[in-house]
């Protein structure tokens, strides 16, 4: 059955290769777009010297660390940005009638590899802060680190979920759900504490955004070492689980397109 | 084995007006028509049937075919096929039918027919042997040999149909479902995709549940038809029986020459035409009930009048039938 869904990446990459310089321009586009808002953070900082007590490297410290969850979130969910699409023209049909996951099936032939360009920007900019930070680092805050980056991800990965599971329920556009996706990438440049309380609550309890960035922060750079501090990240998965419900809710809601 | 009992559906469409201010009303405040898609909807099928299913546009044909595929889930009643429930065991369910829409492709579009094969084959799980076995028997029975390796946009119409009835018994479906499979083919395709439906029932005993416009499909293939409108189940029966429910009438086609037959108790002329007014011939369309007139002595009886060179007796059409069903049902 992998094999299946490995042979739609190939498929999918052979496909979106076919038209070579298109591909590695969009990608060098999205490689360079991206400094563009690395050197905005840069520069604020820079003037203002630290932000909340956090210096420069730890600041870049959350701003790759969301910027590489984004693109991570983002290029597995490809999918999801055309999902309106996909239910819109019978292809949910033809996934419905295959022995095969939905979600993978949604997936798979539509990742979007242009998405490189953001993840390698993402990855140099986090080798630049990793030793700036002033973290003194152990193994284990490694891997911590390696963690805030996969819960990251995934609850990312979700948001896109969520935000394409309300195709099932109206036709109509919902851009206004990017801020869930595209805002929290923005806010995610600083670290969450800086928008106040109320904010910081909100990606603490509703969309735990803030448990893979902002608290494991603390404890890598020892402000706190609580070892739950360390395991945020951990604890932000579970956000996987209510999005995943609402989607199977969708699909019972499925009203599919006339024949 | 197919069971459905009480099946209804409701969608909720919205709609407004035409027209810029009705446009940015709608952005307030919208309005929701309810549509009834399927209403109390129960018939069952035997395992080794084919079933027609006929119906006007939007009468609930696909709505009630996407529900027996578990694509769709109904807001009430049953529906049970080889014993589950299909969107409720949804991979298990599809792994025993094949789905054909004649409308909508279900290969890869840009990847040669082989490859999409061989995804299907590794999606359902197919055994090598007995993938070999039948993908030899489809490229033989439907001629693919030399389309094989064309990727489907490449693909005629009837090309891709063939290879979309291909696709959907490669892990040998108990069911298959036909979404109108002869949808704009040519005569000769048409034919074909028929004479094959017709060979694996009978060779693999698989169910077939068909819907089509086309009524020469439910003549060539099914005996049953069932008979949806406004999203009710109207009719459920024998094809030649439905077709004495709505006119027992038989029609009389005939030529003859020589003098005009004059028309007698019993028969009713429907059209006449003269040929060639030299040597007096000429043709009549002719109507007649066999139960106050039988046909032979309706044919006797012209015969002594005039030189009859041709008689042919025909029942209404499927077609005209299913006219005259919409209208007795106003649907």
């Amino acid at each position: 059955m992998m094999r299946v869904y490995l042979d739609f990446i190939s498929a999918n990459l052979k496909s979106q290769m076919q038209y070579k310089l298109s591909f590695l321009l969009t990608v060098v586009g999205q490689f360079i777009t991206a400094f563009t808002s690395w050197f905005g953070l840069y520069f604020v900082v820079q003037r203002v010297g630290a932000i909340d007590d956090f210096t420069q490297g730890q600041v870049t410290i959350c701003f790759s660390v969301i910027m590489l969850s984004f693109s991570i979130g983002e290029l597995f969910g490809g999918g999801f940005a055309v999902f309106a699409r996909i239910l819109g023209n019978g292809e949910f049909d033809r996934i419905l009638i295959r022995p095969g996951s939905v979600l993978l099936q949604v997936l798979f032939p539509h990742m979007d590899f242009t998405r490189i360009g953001l993840l390698l920007q993402a990855v140099l900019v986090l080798g630049i802060a990793i030793p700036k930070s002033g973290i003194t680092w152990t193994g284990a805050k490694a891997a911590l680190l390696c963690l805030m980056i996969l819960s990251g991800s995934v609850v990312f990965f979700a948001l896109f979920l969520l935000s394409a599971t309300f195709s099932f329920f109206t036709t109509q556009s919902l851009q206004f759900l990017d801020i869930l996706t595209y805002g929290a990438r923005s806010f995610g440049r600083y670290p969450f504490c800086v928008y106040g309380e109320t904010v910081l609550k909100f990606l603490t309890f509703v969309i735990p955004l803030a448990l893979v960035q902002y608290y494991p922060l603390l404890y890598l750079t020892e402000r706190k070492t609580s070892p739950l501090y360390a395991l945020s990240p951990a604890i932000a998965l579970l956000f996987l689980a209510p999005c995943l419900a609402f989607f199977r809710f969708g699909i019972s809601r499925y009203k599919s397109t006339g024949s | 084995m197919i069971e459905c009992e009480g099946l209804s559906k409701t969608y909720r469409v919205a709609r407004r007006e035409a027209g810029f201010g009705n446009a940015v009303k709608a952005l307030f405040s919208r309005e929701y028509e309810t549509i009834q898609a399927l209403r109390d909807v129960s018939f069952s099928v035997r395992d080794g049937e084919i079933v027609g299913y006929i119906g006007p546009n939007g009468a609930g044909k696909s709505t009630t075919i996407k529900t027996m595929c578990g694509i769709l889930t109904p807001d009430s009643g049953k529906c049970v096929i080889n014993g589950r429930v299909p969107w409720r065991d949804r991979k298990k369910h599809v792994r025993e039918i094949g789905v054909v829409f004649g409308q909508r492709s279900q290969l890869w579009w840009d990847i040669p027919v082989a490859e999409s094969f061989r995804l299907l084959r590794d999606m359902y799980k197919v055994e090598p042997a007995v993938y070999r076995r039948n993908l030899e028997e489809l490229t033989e029975l439907l001629g693919l040999r030399e389309i094989l390796k064309t990727p489907v946009r490449n693909l005629s119409l009837g090309q891709r149909m063939r290879c979309e009835i291909a696709a959907s018994l490669l892990h040998d479906p108990r069911i298959l479902f036909l979404d109108e499979p002869t949808i704009g083919l040519d005569a000769v395709s048409k034919l074909n995709v028929r004479r094959f439906v017709k060979k694996r029932n009978k060779e693999h005993g698989t169910t077939v549940i068909l819907t089509t416009h086309d009524m020469q499909d439910i003549e060539a293939l099914t005996g049953r038809i069932l008979l949806i409108g406004k999203g009710r189940l109207l009719l459920d029966g024998n094809l030649e029986e439905l077709k004495k429910h709505i006119s027992p009438k038989k029609t009389l086609h005939i030529k003859y020459q020589g003098k005009t037959p004059r028309l007698f108790e019993g028969i009713v002329l429907l059209e006449e035409k003269m040929d060639d007014t030299e040597a007096m011939e000429g043709q009549m369309k002719l109507s007649l009930d066999p139960g106050g007139l039988s046909v032979s002595a309706a044919i006797e009886a012209l015969a002594e009048q005039t030189n009859l060179l041709d008689v042919s007796v025909t029942d209404i059409t499927a077609e005209e039938m299913v006219a005259a069903l919409y209208k007795e049902y106003e649907i």
